[in-house]
């Protein structure tokens, strides 16, 4: 007898993904879409798509996606979330986008404990762009913008975005992850599947951070990218969960499909 | 229709937008217009809205970009340098076709100026504000009443025809107290359909996107030439203005706003002693009433503009007449604040002949 080992999830649709080869947007994305999908919210659901290599993911999720502008996703997913608190709102975002233009947005939106999750991808550079540094560029790391490395005279160093929000109140949930390997692939999902479950349950403001690699702007072959991960990106951005509720062993890691209570 | 309140503009502005069915605001504050994000801290709540004191005027307008896309009447306010910083929100609206209402309560500029009554914002206002080709309805009150009345036409416009929509005003409309009456009933916007292209989830039906982009050049030109349809609608059907005293004129004011309203007190000085003064008022100063000047200067020969900017207004003026008549031009930028008496003196120089105001000859 034939057995289902992996299947397509509706959670996304049939367009073509236009990502590099060896790009971490597209798991993610895959990863984001079957969360939704399981947690029976595909319905419910309401994404907002970045500026970035991923600003075409109003085309890939199969729910209902807006597009903002360039580093505004917690204040548009505020926006909407205020408005029609029974969906699940996600923002999905790159480094610069997030930790650069959008820096005051994800803080003040953290600081507020919106009840959003935010899906942040971590490629140290900007991609979209063409490969310029971004807040993320490891020290020593070449971009189109730090042609001969970033240096801490010159650009100052990296910003750890799950450590700095930790620091607040808001946060409910933060986690730092990544997708070089299976196991870490599936880590990611749990993840992303915690925040979720967490603004279900109405406890408040969520981000996933999710070191990914891209080949084409680093300029390497997409196994190299793996390694990058592993030795430069992952020393420097140590994975695992920065923030927590206090009762975190409870139901949320069942696989159960779980439907959101509808308010009033 | 309803009763008699005494407000302050502001208060007015923000109560009318309430009326209008608003039941979002975010917004930062800045003077002189902070009497409206304080009077929906505690409105909102009221009629179950939200009010978000946002982080800045950027978090503000994309705080609506997300509201307005799941069909919320939504509002945000501030004065000239935060409505400087909207722009790209407002811009992404535009394209998105979400119908936002904002007011700017216009202040000296440019840079940070100061906090005096100003009209320096008007170029701004009325080709866009933003990056791209696009439009906003503006709507320039005179009082008090009409910034309680006119959120609504504004929603109305902004939900018919999908587009950003404003109050272009200054410090004098935001502070002043003067009586008003709303002309219309409280719309609550439960009762109103939720559009067909508000996000709400899919809820089985079709999934909707709303977005600003299409990197294909051809589709993003087909888009600019379906938002310019809309607009040339507009155009068409929404035109407001007011007209004093035109039939019989010899020289026509024309003014906007506070301006128009000094302007109304130096027509009837002038006319207590003989001068056949008319004015006319664009209410709306985008779409701009081209055609009221064009018939009149087949008339008078002698316009006046007065405006509290360098000379914003008055090229709206100069664009209706074409070459068909004088138009002069009265400025006072950044806080100059002109009274009846100085407009009506500047009448009396213009109708004797004097032409160190001119800005346009026939
Ligand atoms: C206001 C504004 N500034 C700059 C840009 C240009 N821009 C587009 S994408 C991008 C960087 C995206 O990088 P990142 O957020 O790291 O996402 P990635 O493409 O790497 O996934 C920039 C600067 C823009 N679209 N808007």
């Amino acid at each position: 007898m034939e057995k289902i080992v992996f299947e397509q999830t509706s959670g996304l649709t049939d367009v073509p993904m236009r990502y590099c080869p060896g790009c971490g947007h597209g798991i993610v994305h895959r990863l984001v879409a079957e969360c939704f999908t399981e947690l029976g919210m595909k319905e419910k659901t309401i994404g907002v798509a970045p500026v970035g290599c991923s600003v075409f993911a109003d085309e890939y999720f199969n729910v209902d996606m807006i597009q903002g502008a360039h580093g505004r996703g917690p204040a548009i997913a505020t926006g909407i979330k205020r408005n029609r608190p029974e969906c699940l709102v996600f923002s999905y975002q790159g480094d610069g986008d997030l930790a650069s233009i959008g820096m005051a947005e994800t803080i003040h939106a953290a600081a507020r404990s919106e009840n959003i999750t935010i899906i942040f991808i971590n490629n140290a550079i900007y991609g979209m762009t063409g490969g310029q540094m971004a807040p993320t560029t490891l020290i020593g790391m070449k971009s189109s913008t730090s042609p001969y490395g970033r240096t801490i005279a010159a650009n100052g160093y990296p910003i750890r975005v799950c450590e700095l929000l930790a620091a607040l109140d808001g946060p409910v949930f933060l986690e730092r992850t990544s997708v070089d390997k299976p196991a870490a692939v599936v880590k990611t999902k749990k993840a992303i599947r915690r925040a979720f479950q967490y603004q279900i349950e109405k406890r408040g403001f969520t981000l996933v951070e999710i070191l990914s690699q891209c080949p084409t702007d680093w300029a390497m072959q997409p196994l190299q990218s793996l390694e990058r991960i592993r030795n430069e990106m992952i020393p420097y951005f140590p994975l695992g969960v920065y923030k927590e509720p206090a009762d975190s062993k409870s139901s949320v890691m069942s696989d159960e499909p779980v439907v959101a209570e509808k308010k009033e | 229709m309803s009763e008699k309140l005494f407000m302050k503009g502001n208060e007015a502005l923000a109560e009318g937008a309430v009326r209008a069915g608003c039941r979002f605001f975010a917004g930062y504050p800045i003077t002189p217009q902070n009497e409206v994000p304080e009077y929906m801290s505690w409105r909102l709540p009221e009629v179950g809205g939200t009010f978000i004191q946002a982080e800045s005027e950027v978090a503000a307008i994309n705080m609506l970009f997300g509201a307005s896309a799941v069909g919320t009447r939504t509002m945000t306010s501030s004065s000239s340098p935060g409505i400087s910083l909207k722009q790209e929100g407002i811009s992404y609206c535009a394209s998105a076709e979400l119908p936002i209402f904002y007011s700017n309560i216009v202040r000296g500029g440019p840079g940070l100026g100061n906090i005096a009554p100003a009209q320096g914002d008007y170029f701004q206002s009325t080709r866009g504000g933003g990056h791209g080709d696009y439009r906003v309805f503006v709507m320039a009150p005179k009082s008090v009443s009409e910034m309680a009345n006119f959120p609504r036409k504004c929603y109305e416009v902004a939900f018919k025809y999908r587009i950003p929509t404003m109050i272009l005003a200054d410090g004098i409309l935001g502070q002043m107290m003067e009586p008003l009456e709303f002309d219309f009933e409280p719309i609550d916007p439960n009762t109103l359909p939720l559009p067909s292209w508000a996000l709400r989830g899919t809820n089985g039906g079709e999934r909707r996107t709303v977005k600003s982009y299409d990197l294909r050049p051809s589709a993003m030109e087909a888009w600019n030439f379906r938002l310019e349809k809309k607009y040339n609608e507009i155009i068409e059907k929404e035109v407001k203005f007011e007209t004093v005293k035109i039939e019989d004129a010899d020289i026509i004011l024309a003014a906007y706003g506070t301006a128009a309203r000094i302007c109304e007190s130096a027509l009837m000085l002038g006319r207590r002693e003989g001068l056949k003064i008319g004015l006319v008022r664009p209410i709306t100063v985008w779409p701009f009433p081209t055609q009221v000047f064009r018939d009149l200067a087949r008339r008078v020969r002698k316009f006046l503009v007065v405006e509290m900017s360098l000379g914003q207004f008055v090229e709206d003026v100069q664009l209706s007449i074409n070459g068909k008549a004088e138009i002069h031009l009265h400025k006072r930028p950044a806080g100059g604040i002109p009274t009846g008496e100085e407009v009506l003196e500047v009448t009396r120089k213009v109708l004797a002949g004097d032409e160190s105001k001119v800005f346009a000859r026939p």
